[in-house]
């Protein structure tokens, strides 16, 4: 995308990548440098995703059978919330923004560091106090509320809810600060030439997060500050036994997660916006659409908490006005798949692993953002309101939509982290395990919730019992893919693995425009954009067509 | 409840038909409602699969046509944008899902807005056990309710602790139960026979055994099917350990207390009587005929270590008579 310093390999022999700047335990902990921090998150929520999709295994393993048998029922209770919990806290919110984001942001900037890195590394400090907090909730007998606390449950339940509640309260002001200083980075540390029109989609995306995740969080942790309130003094806010309003509980609580959940997609959004073009070889197909589309959705998803409530009691006018908002988020997420899809038409696609993880998004998200439709239509989620429609919804549009994204960006930009090449078959053998195992374990989920089966269930009746164990033996098929897909990054740790080099994919932004891995400054000198970040060379520019 | 826990739930034993006769096939739809909200549901169906053939068909043809050659790259396409093709994409949908909103909408409306004359019935949820009350006739049912058929039924429900969730998957409607307020359900059956019913709202260890059945009766079997199910009455010649038997599963003990030895939420009842029993405190109790009256009465006043205070009040609830036979039958269980 910009004027490359030809010099730039001769400089990179002599200057030592982040990794070898600084040694010693403490040039870690205490860094300040955007990239360590980064990949010391990326540690982080890869443990985090192995813990969580383990306990999945567990509760998968359970339902095999329609009895209760292979864990009891107060283990099974337990499994499930800190499989959520952590999946959602410790894992999807920051993966990308804390890993990705942290690794990337500048470095697709042109910038030397984030606008304020000692705020990044106390963001990443109370990050681990939280996850410290709520791992704790293991020892102290576990937790067993959902990851949703719904009160008056969490309120009574003898289980260690009110550390889970201020652990996650903490992790709050973790997101906040990492929003406040992305905003101020994107706004601030833009490289010359680089107008808002030429940052990649990726940045947009993030941007867009940032935001959210600046203005939603703050309600997540005054709701919870209330639940621990009200466990600790007695003081009656939720629970009617002490004068309170359970639903109102679900009110602040769902004003936060649901725009949270758009604090855990746009991100993967952002992920398959630079994937699909610079494996396509092809400008992306309506950048200004999808960039603000990510902005429509920010703002909606504001206003569309409600339909988790649609049977809880609120009143019938209020749940057909979220309805109706609802559906509103669907037509710029819409626009957005289109969007990438037709920026595979007339390209050159390679197909290495990063772009089947991005083609799998494309089918899975899919029918994770059609299936919303259905509970959308709010006669058709009363029916499958808590069902196994909505988990496999959510795993759709969580799993399928995150953590395939994420995977294919860490596929991506790995040999930007490492330096290094991946193994590109067993790359491509976990995407293909991975695409069967997802379809097969939450597939079949939608036909479980569409007889009926409610979730959160340990034992059930025994008509369900084909499509459980579907589900479950997709489970493993779907671990083994992800165990293989650690096993090809792996690989690139090696010192026998093939070395990148700074651009290995040829791509035109300009985190690839430095050494692989980068010096600790990022660039020699600061780059100058001149241009597009999909201006790859290889787009025939002779028939006249849009620039 | 009904549920064994160790054998799980026993379809035989609840008396539940299959749901359907294969997974594949719709939920047999057994109220006014049920099978227009079928209908938007295969129409979302056939909405959703047209566009998923649409797009994932494109992505699929454009894979395939534009796989890079096998050395070097193409010319690639300097398309950008279509502001003619973004409209439509963006027209259509809107579209689309206006009409779906409204078909969703005027059905919802008609899901919630019960008729004037219609069959009152009160729900109250407890972990884990639903009761339903007839106010006409004063009867109280555990985990069963039982209906009539071809006739309005509107149920007032609330709950005694959690939130709970009313859901009776074959009249496709649902409702929570929430502690300290009343929420309103309704639905008009239309085929007879019995069919599960579920909490579907998390509520602790036996949520999933939180289920029970919907009996759906013609009117004129319905009196005598309510008389039916909620005598617990003894029978004459009967014996009181057998009539606390019946007692102990019709009220909901069996969710908290095994008579095998197992502990479940509360202690197993099994060889209880006259031995001792030590206190949250330290103390220790015998447990006799006070004890036991006691914690059925004021099940706080005193708490068995190594247990959670779960279990729920019976002030109430319980006839001297079936308090003498629940107590003779925990002395049987030797
Ligand atoms: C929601 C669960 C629950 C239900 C339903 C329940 N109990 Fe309990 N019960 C408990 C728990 C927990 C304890 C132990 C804590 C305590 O002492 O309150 C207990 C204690 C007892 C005890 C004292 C046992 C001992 O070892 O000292 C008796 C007797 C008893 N229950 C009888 C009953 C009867 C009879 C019923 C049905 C009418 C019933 N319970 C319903 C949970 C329940
Ligand atoms: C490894 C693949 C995964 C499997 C096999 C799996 C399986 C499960 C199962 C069995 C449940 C419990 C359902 C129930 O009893 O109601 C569950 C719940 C959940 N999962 Fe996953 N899951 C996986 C990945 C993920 C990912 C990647 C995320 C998040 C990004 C996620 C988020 C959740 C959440 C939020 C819940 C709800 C927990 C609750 O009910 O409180 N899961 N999952
Ligand atoms: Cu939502
Ligand atoms: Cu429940």
């Amino acid at each position: 995308m910009s004027q490359q310093p030809a010099t730039q390999d001769s400089h990179s022999s002599e200057e030592p990548n982040f990794y070898r700047a600084k040694s010693g335990l403490m040039s870690w902990l205490f860094t300040v440098d955007h990239k360590r921090l980064g990949v010391m998150y990326l540690a982080s929520v890869l443990l985090f995703f192995f813990v969580a999709g383990f306990l999945a295994i567990a509760l998968r393993t359970e339902l095999f059978t329609p009895a209760q048998d292979f864990v009891s029922a107060a283990t099974y209770n337990q499994l499930f919330t800190l499989h959520g919990a952590i999946m959602t806290f410790l894992f999807i919110i920051p993966a990308t923004p804390g890993a990705l984001g942290n690794i990337l942001l500048p470095l697709m900037l042109g910038a030397k560091d984030v606008a304020f890195p000692r705020l990044n590394l106390l963001s990443f400090w109370i990050y681990s106090v939280a996850a410290v907090m709520l791992l704790c909730t293991l020892l102290l007998g576990g937790l067993d509320t959902g990851w949703t606390f719904y009160t008056p449950y969490s309120v009574h339940t003898g289980s260690a809810a009110g550390l889970a509640a201020l652990g996650v309260f903490v992790a709050g002001f973790s997101s906040i600060l990492t929003g406040l200083n992305f905003v101020v980075t994107v706004h601030r540390m833009r490289a010359p030439g680089q107008s808002w029109d030429r940052m990649p989609l990726f940045v947009w995306a993030i941007y867009a997060t940032a935001v959210i995740q600046i203005l939603a969080t703050p309600v997540l942790a005054i709701t919870v500050l209330l639940v621990a309130v009200e466990r600790f003094l007695g003081i009656g806010i939720f629970d009617p036994a002490m004068g309170g309003d359970p639903v109102l509980f679900q009110h602040f609580f769902w004003f936060y997660s649901h725009p949270a959940v758009y604090i855990m997609i746009l991100p993967g959004f952002g992920i398959i916006s630079e994937l699909v073009t610079v494996h396509s070889r092809k400008h992306i197909f309506g950048y200004k659409a999808i960039a603000l589309s990510s902005v429509a959705i920010a703002i909606i998803s504001f206003i569309v908490w409600g339909h988790h409530l649609f049977v809880s009691g609120q009143s019938e006018l209020i749940g057909v006005i979220f309805s109706f908002l609802t559906f509103a988020v669907a037509v710029p997420t819409a626009i957005k798949v289109f969007s990438w899809v037709a920026t595979l038409y007339g390209g050159s696609i390679v197909y290495n692993t990063p772009m089947w993880y991005a083609l799998m998004f494309l089918w899975t998200f899919t029918i994770g953002g059609l299936t919303g439709l259905y509970l959308a239509t709010i006669s058709v989620d009363v029916h499958l309101h808590d069902t196994y429609f909505v988990v496999a919804h959510f795993h759709y549009v969580m799993m399928g939509g995150l953590a395939i994204s994420f995977v294919g960006g860490l596929f991506h930009w790995w040999p930007k982290i490492t330096g290094r090449f991946y193994n590109e078959a067993l790359g491509k053998l976990s995407a293909l395990l991975v695409f069967i195992g997802f379809n097969v374990t939450f597939g079949t989920q939608f036909f479980l919730g569409h007889q009926g089966m409610p979730r959160r269930y340990f034992a059930y009746l025994p008509e369900y019992t084909t499509m459980h164990q579907i589900s479950t033996i997709g489970s493993w098929i779907l671990a083994l893919g992800l165990v293989i897909a650690g096993i090809s990054l792996a690989m690139a740790l090696r010192k026998s693995a093939p070395k990148a080099g700074p651009n290995p994919w040829n791509a035109m932004s300009l985190e690839w425009q430095t050494a692989s891995p980068p010096i600790e400054h990022n660039f020699h000198d600061t780059p100058h954009v001149t241009c597009s970040p999909y201006d790859f060379p290889e787009i025939d520019k002779s028939g006249g067509g849009h620039h | 409840m009904i549920l064994n826990l160790l054998l799980g739930p026993d379809p035989a034993l609840l008396g539940t038909p299959q749901m359907s006769e294969s997974p594949f096939s719709l939920l047999p739809a057994a109220s006014t409602n049920a099978q227009e909200l079928d209908n938007v549901y295969l129409f979302i169906t056939a909405l959703c699969a047209i566009s998923f053939v649409i797009l994932i068909g494109a992505q699929i043809y454009f894979m395939v046509k534009y796989k890079k050659p096998a050395s070097g790259h193409r010319k690639t396409s300097p398309l950008t944008h279509s502001g003619k093709l973004e409209f439509w994409w963006s027209f259509i949908p809107a579209v689309l899902l206006i009409g779906l909103f409204a078909w969703g909408e005027t059905l919802y409306m008609k899901m919630v807005a019960p008729p004037d004359d219609a069959l009152q019935i009160r729900v109250t949820g407890q972990k884990w056990f639903w009761t339903v009350e007839y106010p006409d006739s004063g009867a109280k049912l555990t985990d069963e309710i039982i209906i009539p058929i071809n006739v309005p039924v509107k149920l007032t429900l609330t709950s005694n602790d959690v939130i709970h969730s009313f859901y009776i998957p074959v009249f496709r409607q649902k409702k929570d139960a929430v502690p300290g307020r009343y929420t309103n359900m309704w639905f008009e059956a239309t085929k007879v026979g019995v069919y599960p019913l579920f909490c579907a709202e998390y509520c602790g260890d036996q949520h999933s055994s939180m289920i029970g059945t919907a009996k759906v009766v013609s009117m004129e079997d319905f009196e005598a099917a309510i008389e039916e199910a909620s005598r617990i009455v003894q029978l004459p010649n009967e014996p009181l350990p057998d009539y606390g038997a019946r007692v102990f599963a019709k009220r909901g003990c069996e969710s908290c207390h095994s008579v095998d030895g197992t502990t479940k939420t509360g202690p197993s009842l099994k060889g209880k009587y006259g031995a001792q029993e030590t206190l949250a405190d330290g103390s220790t109790v015998t447990i006799d005929d006070n004890y036991i009256r006691e914690s059925l009465m004021e099940p706080n006043a005193k708490i068995v270590q190594g247990f959670a205070p779960q279990m729920p009040s019976f002030t109430g609830q319980l006839t001297d008579e079936q308090i003498v036979g629940l107590i003779e039958y925990i002395k049987s269980l030797k």
